[in-house]
């Protein structure tokens, strides 16, 4: 196996975190508890549609590796994300979260691997997948406002040249309202806190009318009011049989959020329902070890009983 | 006060900035020694073919510039303007090679292909080094800009050909626009204008969030590559009326001028457009009356201008309206500690007799009486207090009274505040109540109140104003109290 060979090469540099030394290794009982969960052993496809094949999951990824200037930030990574649920996805720093996010949209390039969305290529299902980028990958002094920018969610169904219409408006409006950002709509968005530019982009992607949502750190840089809002609102979203797919940073909350939690680190660490993921040893596993977030675990795992 | 000695000071500078164009202009025009409203009627009554090529070009790159540059401006890409303008040299001068003549054409698509090299450059040094833009587009602009005048200096000492003008590709000649030009300049502009009106919403999207955009399906690299190629497009077809040197100040100035005056991109490309035109038509005219100087640097120099003036005058983001909120915001200021001074003095006689005395308010203000006196007379032009007895007795009006307590009010609860919920020692927050005062909404205040259970008592015990204290003082006729300052009874 060529990434096994790639590994090994690495392991003999040093330069890789300990807990990638046995790739092949079980993970945890709870990854291989979930029948969607991933599996690092190529498996026969039967095997990973165990939903049947009638509806295909929103969300399907097969041996996906990312490389940065060939230094990869993402090894090998399966998924098969069930329909209607809220995942967390969780990791330490640099561990290729938002790498993932970006990966499965194409913005950035595959070294190996495919992604499947409802079961076709993403660029044919692009208007079932709705994006929060991170609050700091645009400029706020844009000249824009905050309507301007939740129109661009709708952007995405209109195609090329054709401008929004009256329809659009008003879905825009409604979205703006759902994250109680109407009586902004006019204002310029720099003149907005990090909460409520936040939730322009939350707006926007509510605009875009998606099955699929991936979002990039909703959560940071927010006042808790808006936390409270933003979550409220996701799980209105996966009543509605929406799935998402949220980047977060804080482990305590991370347990109380999700239904299912993704653990991150250059590669899946564990994939499944929160109650199951959520242990000791698969956060430390996922950590690294690293004492000072370990205290925080150990913290949050306390509660937890 | 010290704000106004310090404007006055700077005022003569700020004049002097703006009138250098026409002090500038106007001794050229001496040199030149030709009648100014001689040339101007011959500017504006297209009265030769040459002159009307030139304006109408000037109209057309001023349109182009401004269109293209807003987006270049938001994109954060002036660099690359600057960089592109530079490197289209050696391909005007093997345009002109081409065909030993200065054929439009042939120097349009040589300046354009040598342009997208050297963007392309630029490109590939970013991707392959550790160099980051700014450096890679350093060294590429010089180094296309080396080659181009060493072509161009060899073109003019070469035997034949028709080389007059080529030497104006470097600072400009608007009147060396010949017919061809200008139909080049309308295709381009007109091009210019179709794909921005066609395609804003594609342009908008990727300009702002490139991300979202690629992720909403639109192709953000095609869409990069076809506006750095209309960039490259309206560089050259400008190249003849501002310049090489110049020509990226063309892009930028006109867009930047509008971003400070406007928040909204459709605005901005308008605004920008037409500061394009106006600074294309202002430079070549001022051009022709000085004899046919270098038109660049007048457009320059009018663009310059206009964003001087939006940099001063902008309603919003410009110097002047914010010195002027500065200056009504320090004066409130001051009107509220001088109600503040009033209410402690009365106070400080447990509230017997209702005026106060010039007198007084210094002692208490620690002033001259001439200054209190400056400040009572302030505060009845603004209605805040009546001034009796030859100005020494001050009586609050209703107004004045609510906004002394509020003032008064606000300080105590903020210091209280500090004191019970932030622990600070009760000596630690006079200072900062001080600046407080003057910020807290009626919101926060009514939440302070609550947050401190309705306490009458500031942490030196002195009492803090209640609502009825102000009811006492409001117009009897009023009915219910309309309250100024702060925050109203439940």
């Amino acid at each position: 196996m060529k990434r096994g060979q790639q590994i090994e090469d690495r392991i003999s540099t040093g330069r890789v975190p300990d807990i990638l030394v046995k790739p092949g290794a079980k993970i945890s009982m709870a990854s291989e508890n979930m029948s969607a969960g991933k599996s690092r052993t190529p498996a026969p496809s039967s095997i990973l549609h165990p939903l049947s094949s009638s509806t295909p999951p929103p969300l399907e990824i097969h041996d996906l590796t990312v490389a940065y200037h060939k230094k990869p930030v993402l090894w090998g990574v399966d998924l098969v994300v069930p329909c209607g649920k809220l995942i967390g996805i969780v990791g330490p720093n640099g561990a290729g979260k938002s790498t993932l996010i970006k990966a499965i949209m194409g913005l950035l390039p595959a070294s190996s691997g495919w992604v499947k969305v409802f079961g076709e290529s993403y660029q044919k299902n692009v208007t079932r997948v709705g994006y929060v980028p991170q609050r700091e990958s645009v400029d706020w002094d844009f000249p824009v406002n905050v309507m301007d920018v939740v129109l661009m969610g709708r952007y995405g169904h209109l195609g090329w040249i054709r401008r929004p219409g009256k329809r659009d408006r008003e879905i825009a409006h409604e979205c703006l309202e759902k994250v109680k950002m109407l009586p902004f709509a006019n204002r310029q968005i720099a003149n907005l806190s990090g909460g409520q530019q936040q939730r322009v982009f939350l707006a926007r992607a509510l605009a875009q009318e998606s099955d699929l949502y991936l979002m990039d750190e909703p959560f940071s840089g927010v006042d808790a009011a808006t936390e409270t809002a933003i979550i409220t609102l996701l799980h209105e979203l996966k009543a509605r049989g929406k799935t998402l797919l949220v980047v977060h940073h804080d482990l305590p909350t991370a347990k109380s959020y999700f239904d299912m939690l993704l653990l991150l680190n250059m590669r899946v660490v564990a994939f499944g329902p929160t109650e199951k993921v959520f242990t000791y040893e698969l956060l430390q596993k996922t950590y690294g070890g690293r004492l000072t977030i370990l205290s925080e675990v150990a913290h949050a795992v306390g509660e937890k009983g | 006060m010290a704000a106004i000695r310090r404007f006055l000071f700077y005022l003569p500078c700020l004049i002097f900035l703006l009138l250098v164009e026409p002090v500038h202009a106007a001794k050229i025009s001496e040199i030149s020694e030709t009648h100014v409203g001689e040339q101007a009627l011959r500017f504006f009554t297209f009265q030769d073919a040459a002159l009307r090529y030139a304006l109408i070009g000037s109209v057309l790159l001023g349109i182009t510039c401004g269109l293209l540059g807003s987006f270049i401006v938001v994109r954060r890409m002036a660099l690359m303007g600057d960089a592109l303008s530079h490197a289209v040299l050696p391909g005007v001068a093997l345009g002109f090679l081409w065909n030993m003549n200065k054929d439009p054409v042939a120097i349009f698509v040589g300046a354009t292909l040598v342009g997208l090299l050297g963007s392309a450059t630029v490109g590939l040094i970013t991707n392959t080094t550790r160099l980051k833009e700014d450096s890679a587009i350093g060294m590429v602009l010089a180094a296309f800009f080396a080659v181009g005048i060493c072509m161009v200096t060899m073109i003019q000492h070469l035997p034949k050909g028709n080389k007059s003008g080529v030497d104006k590709f470097l600072f400009g000649q608007a009147a060396a626009i010949s017919e061809g030009d200008v139909r080049l300049m309308a295709i381009v502009t007109v091009l210019t204008i179709l794909l921005i009106v066609v395609f804003y919403k594609e342009f908008l999207v990727t300009s702002f969030d490139a991300g979202f955009a690629k992720a909403a399906g639109f192709p953000t690299r095609l869409i990069h590559h076809g506006m750095m190629l209309l960039l490259a497009f309206a560089v050259v077809i400008s190249l003849q009326a501002v310049g090489v040197v110049l020509v990226s100040a063309m892009l930028i100035t006109p867009a930047a001028a509008a971003y400070l005056l406007t928040d909204r991109m459709n605005r901005m490309l308008w605004l920008s457009a037409f500061f394009g035109m106006a600074a294309g038509v202002l430079g070549s005219f001022l051009s022709f009356l000085s004899n046919n100087l270098p038109t660049g640097p007048f457009m320059v120099l009018a663009c310059s201008t206009i964003f001087g003036l939006a940099f001063l005058f902008a309603p919003r983001h410009g110097v002047v309206a914010r010195w002027l909120r500065q200056r009504s915001r320090s004066a409130r200021i001051q009107r509220e500690n001088t109600l503040k001074s009033l209410y402690h003095v009365l106070e400080s006689r447990d509230f017997h007799g209702e005026s106060v005395s010039t007198h007084e308010l210094a002692e208490q203000r620690r002033e001259t009486v001439e200054d209190a006196r400056q400040q009572a007379l302030q505060l009845q032009h603004h209605e805040l207090v009546t001034l009796h007895d030859e100005g020494d007795a001050i009586l609050f009006t209703p107004d004045g009274w609510q906004r002394a307590c509020a003032m008064v009010r606000n300080h105590r609860l903020w210091e209280l505040y500090l004191t019970n919920a932030a622990h600070f020692a009760a000596d630690h927050v006079h200072e900062d109540a001080e600046k407080i005062e003057h910020v807290l909404g009626e919101e926060v205040v009514l939440q302070l109140e609550k947050r401190l259970q309705y306490a009458n008592k500031d942490p030196h015990g002195r009492p803090i104003p209640s609502l009825h204290d102000v009811r006492q003082g409001a117009r009897a006729e009023s009915g219910p109290v309309e309250l100024v300052g702060y925050g109203r009874e439940d």
